[in-house]
This record gives structure tokens, sequence and C-alpha cells, in this order.
């Protein structure tokens, strides 16, 4: 235990997910010796992520202002919709290229042993805007493990009636994986070679 | 196939060892408690990234230090193939295959194949159908490394849809307003864990992992079944015949269908124990419920066995699991902690020569005399912390 401001930077630092207690002491030592301009970055950045970030009203992805970069972007289609669970998969699949549709962030994935479920999700917005009848096809970009299986499932039983084409990422995504630990060319590979389900 | 050389730091009692095998015979000795089992455990650990004697990590890392190093290099048809593990609890291990890091440390099974037998394996005869279950599975990843994909998927669908059925109990239960809020929190997953909407999609997803692994195992008993009946023959020589029966929790036609056909039978089966499931708030059906009988002579060993059979019929499964992978082509390394000690000298000598062929054998035994004369070769002696050649 160290005394004052530097144990209480130590604890922050070791609520954050990943960061363990020896990283959690190496970290904030680091910012102790830092240049004082660095820092100050560092703590705007900071809170400046908690001031400006916002939703998207749209597709719920992490925006500046009231809708995202993409779904601000008139050249995306609306036509082709792609369901993923996390903002951070948006930009996974951003950096591919392949996709110029458009995004709905669920906000997670089905999840019992984590009182996960529908409910918690954004999956009533999603059929809300399926609903307008501009989407022709949806694609279940969920995360290639248990819960991001059952979740495609799920959504495939409740869009599939609504007569819009449902297609899953193709295999070749490490299985029991992270999408945003997927590489680009193997995600690219994914979307071309998506399939219905 | 054989392991040429193993390097530990920081695991079990080892705080930095290595030791140079040979292949064919390997006898370790040393006094009760010095870390022979711990040396055998560190290979069983690389072949299958379990432990044989615990379920966690914890216990594999050296008291006082975070994390373990398992060095073992593999030579396998004239090629050397170095696999590297580092065990940290709580985190997931990293593994180097060939110095290059591997994606996941599950990429490493497959490198070592490894039977291992151990006082422990008595547990198989007299222990739950989960041990037997256990026995199957590992022996399925062994033989083909995808069904630990296969294995971990099933299970964790059965977590998951357990954690459903459950939330859903306690919810109806205690319902009524605030106390259900309260008793939801307390349990740990909250209210919206327990929508039973999903319900039907987790049978979906059992169904399908489920069938996958079920046609694993009763195409893993079917091939196995003769080995066990000739290996039991002949380490007891003619006292009694065992045989092995996949006994499936869900009705099966006969003969055993497709995978398609079981992924049918699995889903039928859950949808008409649903109600009992919902009532009990846990998965009744599937491979997780499933028993791997073993016989001896007309009756169950579990149960009726005495101590020299079902210890016999132990070193059976796990000789027969030798053969069979030896007959799939790749020569294993047969490992047999502190086996001789139990055996009669007939036994002994019958199972000294059983052994005697295998490309790479480990043997353990606290008193030297323990082993029979057939199974000469290298010699070590094991004392605190240190293996040194002893011949
Ligand atoms: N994580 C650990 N840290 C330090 N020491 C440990 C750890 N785990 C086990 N040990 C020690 O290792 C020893 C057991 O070693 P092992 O089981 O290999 O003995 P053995 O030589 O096989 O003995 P036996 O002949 O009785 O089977 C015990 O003394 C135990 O205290
Ligand atoms: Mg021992
Ligand atoms: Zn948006």
């Amino acid at each position: 235990m160290y005394e004052g401001a530097i144990q209480d930077l130590i604890d922050e630092l070791g609520r954050l997910p990943g960061v363990g207690p020896k990283s959690a002491q190496r970290i904030a030592f680091h910012v102790l010796s830092a240049d004082p301009a660095d820092v100050t970055r560092l703590a705007t950045a900071l809170r400046r992520v908690k001031e400006l970030v916002r939703f998207c009203t749209v597709c719920y992805n992490v925006a500046e202002s009231e809708q995202c970069r993409v779904c601000r972007d008139p050249r995306r289609s609306e036509e082709v919709l792609c369901v993923v669970e996390e903002p951070k998969d948006v930009v996974a699949i951003e950096r591919t290229g392949e996709f110029r549709g458009r995004y709905h962030v669920l906000g997670g994935a089905i999840n019992p042993l984590e009182g996960v479920g529908p409910d918690n999700l954004r999956i009533r917005e999603l059929l809300a805007r399926l609903g307008t009848g501009s989407v022709r096809e949806l694609i279940l970009a969920t995360d290639p493990n248990t819960e991001g299986e059952a979740t495609a499932t799920y959504l495939a039983l409740m869009v599939k009636p609504m007569g819009i084409a449902v297609t899953r990422l193709a295999s070749g995504l490490p299985v029991g994986g992270d999408l945003e630990y997927a590489d680009e060319i193997t995600l690219g590979r994914a979307f071309e070679g998506r399939r219905a389900v | 196939m054989y392991v040429r050389r193993l390097e530990l730091v920081d695991f079990r009692s080892y705080e930095r060892v290595g030791v140079d095998l040979e292949p064919g015979g390997n006898v370790l000795v040393g006094p009760n408690g010095v870390g022979k089992t711990n040396l055998v455990e560190a290979l069983g650990y690389v072949a299958t990234l379990a432990s044989h004697r615990v379920a966690t990590d914890a216990p594999l890392v050296r008291a006082g230090a975070a994390t373990a190093v398992l060095r073992c290099a593999i030579v396998h048809d004239g090629r050397e193939l170095l696999v590297e593990l580092e065990i940290a609890p709580g985190r997931a291990n990293r593994a180097r295959l060939n110095r290059s890091p591997a994606r996941r440390a599950r990429d490493v099974l497959g490198a070592l194949r490894l039977v291992l037998f151990a006082p422990e394996d008595l547990e198989l005869v007299r222990g739950d159908p989960a041990e037997r279950r256990r026995y199957l599975d590992d022996l399925l990843v062994t033989r083909m490394p995808r069904y630990a994909a296969v294995r971990a998927d099933y299970e964790r669908v059965v977590k998951q849809r357990n954690a459903l059925l459950r939330t859903s109990y306690l919810a109806r239960k205690t319902s009524g307003g605030r106390g259900r809020a309260a008793r939801a929190d307390a349990e740990g997953p909250a209210e919206g864990g327990g929508d039973l909407s999903t319900l039907a999609v987790w049978d979906t997803h059992l169904a399908r992992h489920g069938a996958d692994l079920l046609a694993g195992r009763l195409e893993l008993v079917a091939a196995l079944g003769p080995h066990v009946t000739k290996a039991y023959d002949a380490v007891a020589a003619g006292r009694g015949a065992a045989s092995i029966a996949y006994r499936p929790s869900v009705e099966l036609p006969d003969p055993v269908p497709d995978r398609s056909a079981l992924e049918g039978a699995l889903s039928a089966a859950l949808a008409e124990s649903r109600p009992a499931e919902i009532d009990r708030g846990m998965t009744l059906v599937g491979p997780h419920r499933d028993e791997l009988t073993l016989t001896l002579g007309t009756l169950p060993a579990r149960g009726y066995a005495s101590h020299g059979e079902s210890w016999s019929y132990a070193l059976a499964l796990r000789l027969a699991a030798y053969d069979l992978l030896r007959a799939d082509g790749v020569e294993p390394v047969l490992i047999l902690d502190d086996v001789f000690a139990e055996l009669d000298s007939g036994r002994r000598e019958r199972l000294a020569e059983l052994v005697a062929g295998a490309s790479q054998l480990l043997v353990t035994c606290a008193v030297a005399d323990d082993v029979p004369n057939a199974l000469r070769g290298a010699r070590y002696e094991v004392s605190d912390g240190q293996v040194s050649r002893a011949d």
C-alpha cells in the first residue's frame, strides 16, 4: 500500500478491465514520472470522452452528435443492415472496407449467466427500424461464440417472418472468439461469404 | 512419439528443473512427496491443458510464484516440436509452438499424445458418471482435437440454459413484486436472464452441439470396447470379461442414427422434458447426463467389483485408450504413475510385458524394486526440486 494520491490512482486503474494490480502499479508510476503535458492530455481525453461521446439515436453506435458518422453518410445503403454487439465491432468491420450498408449496435448478447435477456438489448429498437420497410437484408455479425450464436438464432427467428433476408457471417472466423480480434482479411472474407440462415 | 526434454519453472514444487528423457523406458524413483507425480502431471498438462489431479490451475503454480512455465520438446516422425505454456491462474494461458506465439492455448492440443494412468483413476470405476464422461471426452479430444471446441461449446450452452431455467424458477418461486427482485439480485443473475422466450434458442443450440458430442462419443465407445475387453483380460488373466456400453439419457433408435437424426432425437427429448426442466430449473437430458457403464462378467463394476478388480478395470480403460491411439497410427507416450506397488508380482510381470514395446514409457515409483526387471531403461532419482540420472 502506498500513501494517498498514488494509491488512489492504482486503485482506480485496477478497476479497469484487463488491468491487474501489477499493471496498475506500473501505469501509476509511469504517470508519476511522465511529462506534465502528457498527463494533462490524458486527463482531458478521459474527461472529454464522458462529456462529448453519446450514443447514436439511430444505430446506438458511439457518436459525437445526434447521429454517428455512418448514419449521417448519405452514400451508405439503407437496404443492408448489419447487427453487431458492440461499437468496437463497427470499427472492426469498417476496417475491412467490405461493407457499405448501415449498422445496428445491440449493446451485448443474450447471456442468462450475466442476467442479459432480449429486453436488455436494443432488439425492440431493431425491430422498429426493420418495420419501416427499407431494409432488404439483415446481416447478423454477432460474435462467433455461444452467446453471439444464440443471439443470432433469436434474431433470425424474430425477423424471418417479416420477409427480410437474414444472413450470418461465414465461418472461418475463430470459433469461441471476439469479432474485434479477427484480422481484416478473415473478417472481410466472412462478409463476402455470408450465408442465409 | 516421445518427449525428449521437459523444463519447468515454478510448476508445483519445482522452482526450475530440466529433465532429458529417453525413448523407451524411463523410471523415476524417489520417496513419497518428492515431486514424481508433479513431473508427469506437467506432461499431462501439455497434452490436455488440464491436470489429472485438480480442476483449477492455481495449485499448479508454485506457492509464492505468479505464473508457471512448462517447456516440452516432443519428437515425432524424426521432427522436433517445442511446446511452451505459461499458466497464469485467472487469466488465459499463453502458448508458443516452436517459439512462435499460438493464437490460443488450445492450438497446442494434439502436439503431445499421451496416456496417463494414476492412482486417481480408481475413480473412473468407483466415482460418479462425470468421471467416465470426462474419460471419454478427453480421449475424444486426444484423437480429434476439434472436439475440444465441441465440448467447450456444449458445456457453455448447458451452463447458459441452466442459468435461464434457474432464474425463471427462482422468479416463479418468489413471485410477487419486491420479493422477486430482491431474490433475483441475491442469487446473481438479474431479471433479464430469466426470460423464457429464449428457451427455444438454447434448445436449438443444445441439440446441435449435443448431437456433435454424442456422435463422437458413440463412435468412440464402439471403437474402444474391444480394446477394453482385451486389456482387462491381459491384466487380470482370464478372471471375468470386461465390457463397456454407452447409456444415453435420451432414447436412441437402434442402430444408432447419424448426426442430424441425433439432433432430432435430442430436440424431441428436450421438448418432452421441458415441463420437468422448468419445474426443476435445470437441463435434464443431453450428453452431460449420459453414462458409460462398465460391466465385469454380468455385474456392473461400480458397486460390485473388488478393490483389485476395480483397479485392474481402471488400468484396462487407460491401456485400451493407449491401444486405440496406437491403432490410429500415432504411438502415444505412456505414463504409469505409482502403478506397480499396487499389483501382485504376477500382474506386475504381465503389465510389464504388455507395455514393454511403448515408444516411450514413464514409470514412477517410491521403491525401485517394485518395478519389474523387464522394464529396464533410463533411471532417474527424484529428490526435492531436483531430478538426476541414476544409471
Ligand atoms: N503449488 C505448489 N507449490 C509448492 N509445492 C507444491 C505445490 N503443489 C504441490 N506441492 C508439493 O509437491 C509435493 C507432492 O509432490 P508429488 O505429488 O509429485 O509427490 P510424489 O513424488 O508423486 O509422491 P508419492 O510417492 O507420495 O506419490 C508435496 O510435498 C506438495 O507439498
Ligand atoms: Mg505420486
Ligand atoms: Zn448511427
